[in-house]
């Protein structure tokens, strides 16, 4: 709530859209990193899955960002898009998950490293 | 008995009576007839039969009937050639067309404007008088294989017949062809016939082996007869005999004038080429015939049944190469007139194989390796005489060869079937009192009778034709030649009935059973052959006979007639006159009657002293040539043939052999491995490098892409900073 009203006070003038965006651009790489470190180091598969909608989000949120540094809607119709594809795409990832824990009764990513060259 | 008046009465037959001095004369064209496609059942009927034993052996049927069928087929197509000579005009070829199968022509379609070889025949009196014993005796034959082959019912019967019919198919089709690319045809389905009919007992390993030499050694002489054929069209413009003959009727007697050099036909010259085409015609002859060097195939192909060496590998097939050099004679003829060698060698070559071979034979225990060896020695009689000038005699040695070699042949196989494969001739002693055995008795001893040149058979006349044309007939040493020929007849001679006398002759019966015997020996009795052999062996002992006639009194000298009433009348031998070089006081024609009777009686009391008279001599001799380190090799040498085998094997097999490894070699490490597997190599050492990244592990890869877009974005905010600074 504390950011929101920051964002509120502070969307009238100058210094406060700079204020605006450092704090949203940080929030925004904040989100991304988490995602990708998340991905990097963790070996479940649905948890990897997690990260990568983290990162989805921590882009989405620099687009609305500079939808509203710019004034421009192309930005939110822009993350418009991504919500859904990232929502067809969820029912996809998590079918394919569901499957390949069937196949080896784990959902550590490891188990399918087999498929590799030589 | 040897009285003189009767030998003028031979010699003035010999001789012809009155004939143009002149030999040259013109092959009249082809008559072309509508109505003869009938003449076609002689091919079609062997054809059909083929393809019925085909059908009975994939029935499976276990009687007769591929047999008989064959017999009966054969018998049809000797009744047509039979018809066929009935309504022939001497000296007036005529060409049957049957169905059209090579013909493409362009320009203006004549001679070097088209490539003829139709399927149609070429009736003359030379093609019709080798197809009369070509399929009668093929017909004889095979009536005997009907008896011979009996123990093989059900197995390989109906296969044996068909490849027979298969052989008269393409020996008709050799012979009566109207074009060289038929008889090429033909000449490659006899070798094919003869192929399935050698390696016929095919668990046999030496059968297989002799199968694919014979196979072989004849694809060194047929590259030579299709490059002859080549260059045949090369130079005349046509393959058709018809077109041939009249192109050469043209150059012949300018050949004669010595105005041939630098004359056109059509738009080509003729070419030094067309002198080289005698060259390999001969080849291709020596090949099919077994000449020297290409003979090793023949004995070899003893390893198939014994009918078929008597009809393929005595009476009919090997005589191709005498037909072929027959029909081609005016080709001959023109390069001699030329001032070639190509007859002369021929003849030569032919003395040299009849000499090496009859060394050959004296040493041989095999019965049907003599005969085999003196196949080739008479064959090679044959080639001496289309050498010197007398094709008259080597056709008519050919003719009565066909009858008693097939005859010897069969005798030797009724023994072989009867005696559970026993052939050598030590281990066999007076068959003749035998039970059973007395009509093999005879008619081999008939056989051997005619082979040796007993005076007053058959084969006395035929050879003394071609012995005395050597002392008439100008040439490159040809009385050498004809020397040579004498002392092989002497050698023929002690051969034959040194197997005669070891075999029939002899106070005992004493006989060691073959190695298709089981059992005991002592229990062993041979069972005597059955009617079909006998009453085969009865016709072909009076065919030998009957063969005198033409030879005698000249009572129906009908195989002069017909040879000289086709392409091989250039060949028609020059008599001698007074004055010219006598043999011994006379005309050779007369005298050699004399001499060649009296050297074939010479060698045939030589063998009837060692090998029935006094045969412990024989021994003794043996021994004191064995105990004699200065000769003891000579007997060795001929019982090894010459070590011709092992000749062959040291200077082609081998190299060929050494030089087909190192090719392989090359192939393997060259090739396969530095050229086809280095190239493949680069790539995948490439690959190797960069394999390690593909570790399988997804977190690895996304570190990779995470570092990679870092390293991008870095990279951008670099240059950015930097462009705006």
């Amino acid at each position: 709530m504390t950011l929101l009203a920051v964002l509120a006070e502070t969307s009238e003038t100058a210094s406060g859209d700079s204020r605006m965006l450092t704090i949203c651009m940080t929030f925004s790489a904040l989100i991304f990193v988490i995602g990708m470190f998340g991905f990097l180091t963790r070996r479940n598969m649905i948890v990897m899955f997690l990260c990568t909608e983290l990162m989805f989000q921590g882009v989405a949120l620099a687009m609305v960002t500079f939808s509203r540094l710019h004034l421009d809607v192309s930005g939110q119709v822009f993350v418009i898009f991504i919500l859904t594809v990232a929502a067809a795409e969820a029912a996809l990832a998590l079918g394919l998950v569901i499957l390949l824990n069937r196949r080896r009764q784990t959902l550590d990513v490891g188990a399918w490293s087999e498929i590799r060259e030589c | 008995m040897l009285n003189s008046s009767l030998f003028a009465t031979l010699s003035s037959v010999s001789a012809g009576d009155g004939h143009a001095e002149t030999v040259v004369s013109a092959i009249p064209e082809a008559a072309r007839p509508e109505n003869m496609t009938w003449a076609g059942l002689i091919l079609l009927l062997p054809a059909i039969s083929a393809i019925l034993c085909g059908l009975y052996a994939c029935l499976g049927i276990k009687n007769r009937l591929p047999g008989w069928t064959t017999v009966l087929a054969l018998a049809s197509s000797f009744v047509v050639v039979c018809m066929l000579y009935a309504g022939h005009e001497p000296g007036q070829p005529v060409v049957i067309h049957l169905f059209d199968w090579i013909d493409f022509s362009w320009g203006s379609k004549g001679a070097f404007e088209n490539v003829t070889a139709n399927f149609a025949l070429y009736v003359d009196d030379l093609s019709l008088f080798w197809m009369l014993f070509v399929t009668g005796l093929g017909t004889c034959i095979a009536f005997y294989a009907t008896e011979y082959m009996d123990e093989d019912r059900g197995k390989g019967y109906s296969r044996f017949f068909g490849a027979m019919s298969i052989f008269l198919l393409a020996m008709s089709a050799l012979v009566l062809g109207d074009n060289l690319v038929m008889l090429y045809l033909g000449w490659e389905g006899v070798g094919l016939a003869s192929y399935l009919l050698i390696g016929y007992y095919y668990q046999k390993t030496t059968a297989i082996d002799a199968a694919k030499k014979a196979f072989i050694m004849n694809r060194i002489g047929d590259l030579g007869l299709a490059i002859a054929i080549w260059l045949v069209w090369f130079n005349f413009g046509t393959l058709e005999y018809d077109g041939l003959f009249q192109a050469l009727n043209l150059y012949l007697p300018m050949a004669e004038d010595g105005t041939l050099a630098g004359t056109q036909m059509g738009d080509a010259p003729l070419g030094w080429t067309a002198y080289l085409i005698p060259w390999f015609l001969m080849v291709g002859a020596f090949g099919k015939s077994a000449q020297f060097p290409l003979m090793t195939w023949l004995p070899d192909a003893m390893e198939g049944p014994t009918p078929v060496s008597a009809l393929i590998h005595a009476a009919t097939m090997v005589t191709a190469g005498v037909y072929l050099i027959s029909r081609t004679y005016p080709i001959f003829w023109l390069e001699m007139e030329q001032g070639g060698y190509a007859l002369a060698t021929v003849g030569w070559i032919g003395g040299f194989t009849a000499l090496l071979a009859a060394t050959i034979a004296v040493k041989q225990y095999d019965m049907k390796r003599v005969l085999a060896y003196s196949t080739i020695s008479q064959l090679g009689y044959m080639f001496m005489g289309l050498g010197v000038v007398q094709t008259f005699g080597a056709c008519f040695h050919v003719y009565t060869h066909a009858f008693f070699k097939a005859l010897l042949f069969l005798c030797s196989g009724a023994i072989m079937h009867g005696l559970a494969g026993q052939l050598d001739v030590r281990k066999i002693e007076g068959l003749r009192m035998a039970k059973g055995w007395k009509v093999v008795t005879w008619t081999m001893f008939i056989g051997a009778l005619w082979l040796s040149a007993f005076p007053f058979t058959a084969g006395f006349f035929s050879k003394d034709e071609i012995l005395a044309q050597a002392f008439v007939q100008e040439g490159p040493g040809f009385r050498a030649l004809g020397w040579i020929g004498i002392i092989t007849a002497g050698i023929t001679s002690y051969y034959t009935f040194r197997v005669w006398f070891r075999v029939f002759g002899g106070k005992t019966l004493r006989i060691e059973p073959g190695p298709e015997h089981h059992g005991d020996a002592s229990s062993f009795h041979p069972h005597p052959p059955g009617w079909r052999i006998k009453a085969v062996l009865i016709v072909l002992a009076l065919g030998c006979i009957a063969a005198i006639s033409s030879g005698y009194f000249g009572i129906g000298h009908w195989i002069k007639g017909m040879v000289s009433n086709s392409s091989a009348s250039w060949g028609m031998p020059l008599h001698w006159h007074e004055g010219d070089t006598p043999f011994f006081g006379g005309d050779p024609h007369v005298t050699m009657y004399y001499v060649s009777g009296v050297v074939g009686l010479l060698g045939l009391s030589i063998a009837f002293y060692f090998h029935l008279y006094n045969r412990k001599l024989a021994i003794t001799l043996e021994h004191a040539i064995q105990s004699r380190m200065s000769i003891r090799w000579i007997p060795r040498l001929l019982e090894k043939k010459w070590y011709m085998d092992e000749i062959y094997n040291a200077t082609v097999r081998i190299p060929t052999w050494l030089c087909a490894k190192l090719l392989y070699l090359f192939d393997r490490l060259v090739i396969d491995g530095i050229l086809v597997g280095g190239i493949a190599r680069i790539p995948m050492f490439i690959a190797r490098i960069f394999q390690p990244l593909q570790s399988g592990m997804l977190q690895g890869y996304a570190t990779t892409m995470a570092g990679g877009v870092s390293l991008i974005i870095a990279w951008i905010i670099w240059t950015m900073s930097k462009g705006g600074g």
